[in-house]
């Protein structure tokens, strides 16, 4: 799984980053989520910096998602700070998460099945458009000019992922592989300073894998959008992420550069088991 | 004028605004004018001579067809470069001999992936020194001395235009037509490719004589989406715009191909049998998979092109209703079928690059699609044969061109001679040696027949056909378009030279066969999965059985009939050298690595083993193993139609 994909770390002959990793932009601060008796996570702290890729691993009911929710505004965790820029964020929701420039995909894809994969990406700049109701109702030049930018933005998305030729086709005709890539699209239309992916390479064959992580990382590069990713798959958190943050049983077990953490034997235990 | 720059010039002066090429950029048809590709062709000219590309050097493109490819070519052309298109999908290797051979320097390449290969080929190719790319994209880290971006020559082009102009004058007067122009490689169906260089003159001459035939004016346009690195699409994309003023059309991808061309109708269209037969398999799953009432009336329509269709088209008396079957027909039926295909405006469509079965021939010209064949190979150059007459003889190429000899050898044997043409393989005297003899006739390989009016007819490749054990004369190729006319069929290699009995192996369309079984509610994982079904080789057996009814009709093809088949557990793949960069099989190599499936074919077992590697595009090994059961086909003894009777 080593040679899965290159990063743009090691690739041979090739300069430092575009965006190179700068300050916390999002500080989580002994975060504690409950459900009733049930503890989901218990005093989390970590952090993420600008312009990195950091990954959220685990085993199965790890806490993964749940984490990803109190990033996102869905739960609201009982106890614990979470800052983005140093500025506490407190009474967050999945729409104000949005407007502060934070998207996410998920790990049942949630698109509108019904409409083309255009109009789904068109859909995710919505929140970016000034026009009011009324304007976009009678076409005014306003809602008119807002939606030729928007229509240009899409475009260049639509090319960036390469999916031009699935452009007019609902996307509920389409496989697995193209709706997590489609969703992508509608995340990125937001134009993200934090890109949450809850699993995107799930259910996915190898070459739909090497291809998802290439968008990834020419996302950060290009764009130097800051990526949070929640995956199973080691191999390809390893050769992806800049730091790793493991969970078990909503637990923080392990924090660090993947080779660091692949070595730790409190992440080897609660992946594979120890034999004493 | 001989020289292709001289005809974009010529171009620029008489039709400055219309359009010379149009491309679609984030889902929007853009207009190039002959104007401003004059202006563009000049610009990147100057840089060429500023970095020192000198008359005669070889430059190479790995490109796919964009405006900035084009623009390239005539400005290589300008300062008397010759260009040597290449195919993108190459892996780095197999690059390595051509940019050796050639003593390329100087490349134009699409974007990041292609950067990547020459990249790690530098050790190996000291001489290249620059590589131009056009897609910026992912390329912001490199900064190897010898890249530079499209866009960053063109601006230092602009900037030094001036201390070049009279340069660049004289250059382009120095331009003679007996200059080279490009460099191809041929296919490599037998070995491995071989360079030809095709020289002003001799591109020139023959696409005036075919626009002359053929009708081809400034009103006209065309789609280039094939690869440019072969002889014909750069014929179709470039040589026949920059003759005749007439428009070509880039689509967003490959994968947007059919889209863009129903958008834009072009009106001269330029396909080989397998893209005419992936359209009609299209076609016909999309068909499948409407209800009763809507496929009764495309039955009954299909029924009626038939039978009359190519009749209308040329003009032969057909009865009234049959007439006006026909023409309520095309309302419901041909008329937006041909639209869905993007062939509503196409006046000309030109088949090519291989032999074509007559059904799928008929099936489009059924539909009212002026669908010729045509012959040329690299070495003798595209349009070898025109026909004149519309629609023409289904199966005839047509009579040699204008400057072109043609003679059969007793076996029937095609040679070519012509004036300006072909003088040799680049560097390879050898390989010369054995395709020509002293009067300069040029063995085409293939082997024919002239009809009363003068026009060639193919029977197929000279070393394809030969004869079973039994002396029985064989020739493969017109069983295999039978078989590839199904849908469920993608390509057939029949087997049978110096053996007692025909047999088969059958690649599957995996997307039909897929579709099929769906339908069933058979399951299946992959590829292998599906081949392994007993199902599939029931379908495909009926498919060789039908093949079987038509061969047993004739006395003279009673002992072709295919007898058993096995179906192959993997897709013919370009990368495991079976079949070519523009996917034609390569005969001798899939005899070879099939061999152990081909020995349980004849040794009476029941079932074939196959274990090879296999690679992948991006050059890395895997292992394929399979058990595969073997099919009999039923064979008739007589007639079945006589017995019918």
């Amino acid at each position: 799984m080593d040679a899965l994909v290159q990063t743009h770390n090691h690739t041979p002959g090739v300069s430092q980053r575009a965006f190179p990793i700068g300050a916390p932009i999002l500080e989580l601060d002994n975060v504690s989520l409950r459900f009733g008796g049930v503890k989901a996570l218990t005093n989390i702290s970590f952090n993420v910096l600008e312009h990195e890729i950091r990954a959220i691993i685990g085993p199965n009911g790890a806490g993964k998602s749940s984490m990803l929710n109190v990033i996102n505004g869905v739960y609201r965790p009982q106890e614990g700070t979470i800052k983005m820029r140093g500025e506490l964020l407190t009474e967050m929701t999945p729409n104000r998460a949005a407007e502060i420039g934070i998207s996410r995909t998920f790990q049942n894809i949630a698109l509108f099945k019904g409409m083309t994969v255009l109009d789904n990406i068109m859909a995710g700049c919505s929140l970016r458009e000034n026009a009011n109701f009324l304007e976009i109702a009678f076409q005014l030049p306003r809602a008119r000019r807002e939606e030729t930018e928007n229509r240009e933005k899409v475009e260049r998305i639509i090319e960036f992922l390469q999916i031009e030729h699935i452009r007019k086709t609902p996307v509920k005709r389409l496989p697995y592989g193209l709706q997590k890539r489609v969703e992508l699209g509608r995340a990125l239309a937001a134009e993200p300073k934090i890109l949450l992916l809850d699993e995107p390479m799930a259910g996915m064959n190898i070459e739909e894998k090497q291809d998802m992580c290439r968008f990834i990382l020419d996302v950060n590069d290009h764009f130097g959008t800051t990526v949070v990713l929640i995956e199973h798959d080691m191999g390809v958190v390893m050769d992806l992420s800049d730091r790793v943050v493991v969970l078990d049983y909503g637990k923080k077990i392990g924090d660090g550069p993947p080779d660091e953490v692949r070595n730790d034997p409190e992440v080897i235990k609660a992946y594979l088991g120890v034999a004493d | 004028m001989n020289t292709i720059p001289k005809f974009l010039l010529h171009n620029q002066q008489k039709n400055p605004h219309s359009p010379a090429i149009w491309e679609k950029k984030l889902g929007i048809w853009h207009q190039l004018s002959w104007a401003q590709l004059a202006d563009e062709v000049r610009v990147v000219a100057a840089v060429l001579l500023l970095e020192g590309v000198k008359r005669g050097d070889y430059v190479g493109l790995l490109g796919e067809n964009r405006p900035h490819l084009f623009s390239a070519m005539a400005a290589i052309q300008w300062i008397g470069g010759v260009v040597v298109p290449l195919y993108t999908d190459t892996n780095a290797q197999e690059l390595v001999k051509p940019i050796q051979n050639v003593n390329i320097s100087f490349v134009f390449v699409e974007n990041q992936e292609q950067v990547d290969k020459l990249l790690s080929l530098m050790p190996q190719c000291p001489n290249l020194r620059r590589v131009v790319f056009d897609d910026e994209l992912g390329m912001r880290h490199y900064k190897q001395s010898q890249l530079i971006s499209y866009d960053a020559l063109l601006s230092k082009g602009r900037h030094h235009l001036a201390e070049v102009s009279a340069q660049l004058d004289s250059e382009l007067q120095r331009g003679s037509g007996i200059d080279p122009a490009a460099l191809f490689f041929s296919s490599g169906t037998t070995g491995s490719a071989l360079g030809v260089v095709q020289t002003h003159e001799a591109l020139i001459e023959r696409v005036q004589a075919a626009i002359k035939s053929e009708g081809i004016g400034s009103n006209d346009t065309s789609l280039a989406y094939l690869p440019p690195a072969w002889l014909a699409q750069h014929v179709f994309a470039y040589v026949i715009p920059m003759v005749s003023g007439s428009c070509v059309c880039c689509p967003e991808s490959s994968e947007t191909m059919l889209y863009d061309m129903r958008e834009i109708g072009p009106t001269i269209f330029l396909a080989p049998p397998r893209v005419l037969e992936a359209l009609l398999t299209q076609v016909s799953i999309r068909i499948n998979d409407t209800g009763g009432m809507k496929r009764n009336i495309y039955d009954a329509c299909m029924a009626v092109a038939k039978r009359v269709g190519t009749k209308i088209a040329s003009g032969d008396s057909v009865s009234f209703t049959d007439r006006m079957k026909y023409s309520l027909g095309d309302m419901v039926i041909y008329g937006p079928l041909r639209d869905v295909l993007g062939m509503g405006r196409v006046r000309k469509a030109y088949c090519l690059g291989e032999s074509i079965g007559p059904d799928l021939l008929l099936f489009y010209r059924s539909l009212g699609i002026n669908l010729k064949q045509v012959y040329g190979s690299v070495e003798m150059g595209l349009f070898a044969t025109l026909q004149e007459r519309d629609p023409g003889l289904s199966n005839s190429l047509g009579k040699p061109a204008p400057g072109l000899e043609l003679r059969l050898s007793p076996e029937g044997e095609v040679f070519l001679r012509g004036t300006n043409q072909f003088s040799g393989y680049h560097q390879d005297a050898e390989s010369t040696r054995m395709r020509t003899d002293a009067d300069g006739w040029f063995n085409t390989g293939d082997v024919g027949w002239v009809n009363e009016q003068g026009e060639l007819h193919l029977f197929g490749r000279k070393q394809d056909i030969g004869s079973l054990s039994n002396g029985g004369y064989f020739a493969p190729k017109a069983i295999e378009n039978k078989l590839k006319f199904s849908i469920y069929i993608n390509e057939a290699v029949l087997v049978g030279k110096n053996r007692d009995a025909v047999c088969a192996l059958v690649d599957i369309d995996a997307d039909a066969a897929g579709n099929w079984a769906d339908k069933q509610g058979l399951a299946y994982t992959g590829f292998t999965d599906l081949v392994a079904l007993d199902e599939v080789s029931r379908l495909i057996g009926e498919v060789i059985t039908e093949t079987n009814a038509e061969l047993a009709n004739d006395p003279k093809s009673m002992h072709l009939q295919i007898q058993r088949f096995i179906l192959l557990p993997k897709r013919l793949d370009v990368d495991d050298g079976e079949v070519t960069r523009l996917r034609k099989v390569r005969r001798e190599a899939i005899l070879q690595r099939y061999a152990s499936l081909i020995e349980a074919l004849y040794d009476g077992s029941t079932v074939g083993y196959f274990n090879a590697p296999v690679r992948h595009e991006d050059g890395s090994a895997d292992r394929i193993s399979a058990k595969i059961k073997i099919g009999n086909a039923q064979i008739f003894t007589t007639s079945p139609s006589q017995k019918a009777a």
